[in-house]
């Protein structure tokens, strides 16, 4: 099948046969994923931020509600933020009514994502345990899992001799956090991140949306108290509507409306290592030790811990969090102590008061928000941007986002998963 | 982060003695200030994007609460004073 695209050229559809065509073709024919273009004057939608949840938001606009006028303003380019750091784990374990139908709608987005978008993302459903250590953490997560199953998504409790059998390697005995079992989704897994952003930026160009890399947002302009564009490093780009999906920038972006959130910027750190056999088979977090790994398809060992603590926008983090997270995870994994980690880096998350995402509309008429994902964004790309364009498309939230409203903090309708109140560094 | 807090009392101390707390920038409301003003001071931060103003507790040193102004982009450390000397609540 081949889709045209907004210039007229075709982009071909990626298949086994495509790769056998191009093969043959000595690997010259292949075409760019996406045009590089230059701005229009105006479009229908201007989206502020292209990373996983910007390009998703425009790949739904254009494929599901029919919006194809649509803009995504990138002042990096695709890949560079958020959506080419995080470990790459998706989930849906969650325990709060306004969250769980919202990630379990990203989950099955996740499952049908590569038939969808053409595109391969490498999505793999290896499974992922989170660890519990005592009697209370586990009737915390037998709590958890059956808020789960009353949801409709799988979770499964595992004792420790389960546990055990699977990832003989953990420390089943330390002496802090001794390991008694832990709480499955089967369903959960990992995929590949960058393929994530190639896919919805290929799928939305396909479907003629503009997606223009290097192109920094430095003012929005307003008339009669509704946005009429915004002024860029390539010049002014008129809109109809503002879309906002700026992640750890996010209040960079409002301050140019006057909008204050309830948002802290905070560096988090991520590591992988050198590249080992076949080690661990699924994603394994110990979070009483703040610690949390996966393995590449490369042998790579992907883990990461909390975020430092303090607020930044630097996308590089501090060497006690470096040591802390180390130290996590030997104690889980004593074998860790001779692996070498290859490299380590850092995003900024958009960290929210109750430590859960806005998508909703804001005090100005054509302006809309996606911001607050702390660091649990990557998992939510697709329902993200499927429901930011049904909000975007129709004025009114999906009906799995209709808690994520800008307004909850003053209304006492918070989404506090982790119960620590409105403390972002704790969440 | 810089990896040297310069404490007013103690001298540079590593960062790993301290505890942040946050913004230093907000002040507590008068108890009948009214909903809005409790709004605004528990949840809306200025969440500036180069100098800012935070808390910080030396737990592992003076104890004292200290306010840091620092870059939140390059992680350089401006001021330390203490957090009494210029006679700001939270």
């Amino acid at each position: 099948m081949i889709a045209p695209s907004s210039h007229g050229e075709s982009i071909m559809r990626y298949s086994a046969f495509s790769v056998f065509l191009n093969a043959l073709r000595a690997n010259k024919s292949w075409q760019p994923a996406w045009r590089s273009p230059v701005p229009k004057n105006h479009y229908d939608v201007i989206i502020v931020g292209g990373g996983g949840h910007g390009l998703s938001t425009a790949y739904y606009l254009a494929k599901e509600f029919g919006i194809t006028n649509v803009a995504v303003l990138e002042k990096g380019y695709v890949g560079s933020g958020n959506v080419g750091r995080n470990t790459t784990i998706i989930r849906s374990n969650y325990l709060l009514q306004g969250n769980n139908p919202f990630y379990e709608l990203s989950m099955k987005l996740w499952e049908g994502l590569e038939q969808d978008f053409n595109f391969n993302a490498m999505v793999s459903q290896r499974g992922v345990l989170n660890l519990y250590h005592s009697d209370a953490q586990r009737d915390a997560y037998t709590r958890r899992g059956n808020a789960m199953r009353l949801h409709g998504v799988d979770a499964d409790l595992l004792d420790r001799n389960t546990v055990r059998q699977m990832l003989p390697f953990l420390d089943f005995d330390n002496a802090r956090f001794p390991i008694q079992g832990a709480l499955m989704q089967k369903r959960g897994g990992t995929v590949r991140h960058d393929a994530v952003a190639w896919g919805y930026a290929r799928g939305a160009d396909s479907r003629g949306v503009d997606i223009i890399q290097n192109c920094e947002v430095t003012g929005i302009r307003r008339e009669n108290g509704r946005v009429v564009g915004v002024e860029t490093s390539q010049g002014f780009i008129g809109c109809g509507k503002l879309a906002l999906a700026a992640a750890g920038n996010s209040t960079v972006v409002a301050d140019m409306v006057d909008m204050k959130l309830p948002i802290e910027s905070h560096v988090l750190q991520a590591f992988v290592s050198e590249g080992l056999k076949p080690f661990i088979d699924n994603v394994v977090t110990f979070g009483a030790g703040h610690f949390y790994v996966s393995q590449s398809d490369k042998g790579g060992l992907v883990f990461g811990g909390d975020i430092d603590g303090y607020n930044s926008y630097a996308q590089r983090g501090n060497l006690a969090t470096v040591e802390h997270v180390a130290e996590a995870g030997v104690a889980l994994i004593p074998a860790l102590s001779r692996v070498r980690v290859l490299r380590s880096w850092g995003g900024v998350m958009d960290m929210s008061m109750d430590g859960s995402p806005i998508i909703d509309r804001t005090h100005i008429d054509n302006l809309y928000l996606n911001a607050g994902w702390c660091y649990g964004g990557f998992k939510a790309t697709p329902a993200s941007g499927f429901c930011y364009a049904h909000l975007i498309a129709r004025n009114q939230p999906h009906d799995t986002a209709r808690a994520f409203r800008l307004d909850r903090f003053s209304r006492g309708r918070m989404i506090d998963e982790k119960g620590v109140g409105s403390q972002p560094n704790l969440h | 982060m810089a990896s040297l807090i310069a404490c007013p009392h103690c001298g540079p101390r590593p960062k790993e003695e301290f505890t942040v707390r946050g913004d230093a920038g907000i002040s507590r409301p008068a108890p009948d200030a009214g909903e809005n003003a409790w709004y605004v001071y528990v949840y809306l931060r200025d969440n500036p994007r180069g100098r800012h103003k935070e808390h910080w507790h030396h737990t592992s040193g003076c104890r004292r609460w200290l306010i840091v102004e620092r870059d939140t982009v390059t992680h350089a450390v401006y001021a330390v004073v203490d957090a009494a000397a210029q006679g700001e609540t939270a």
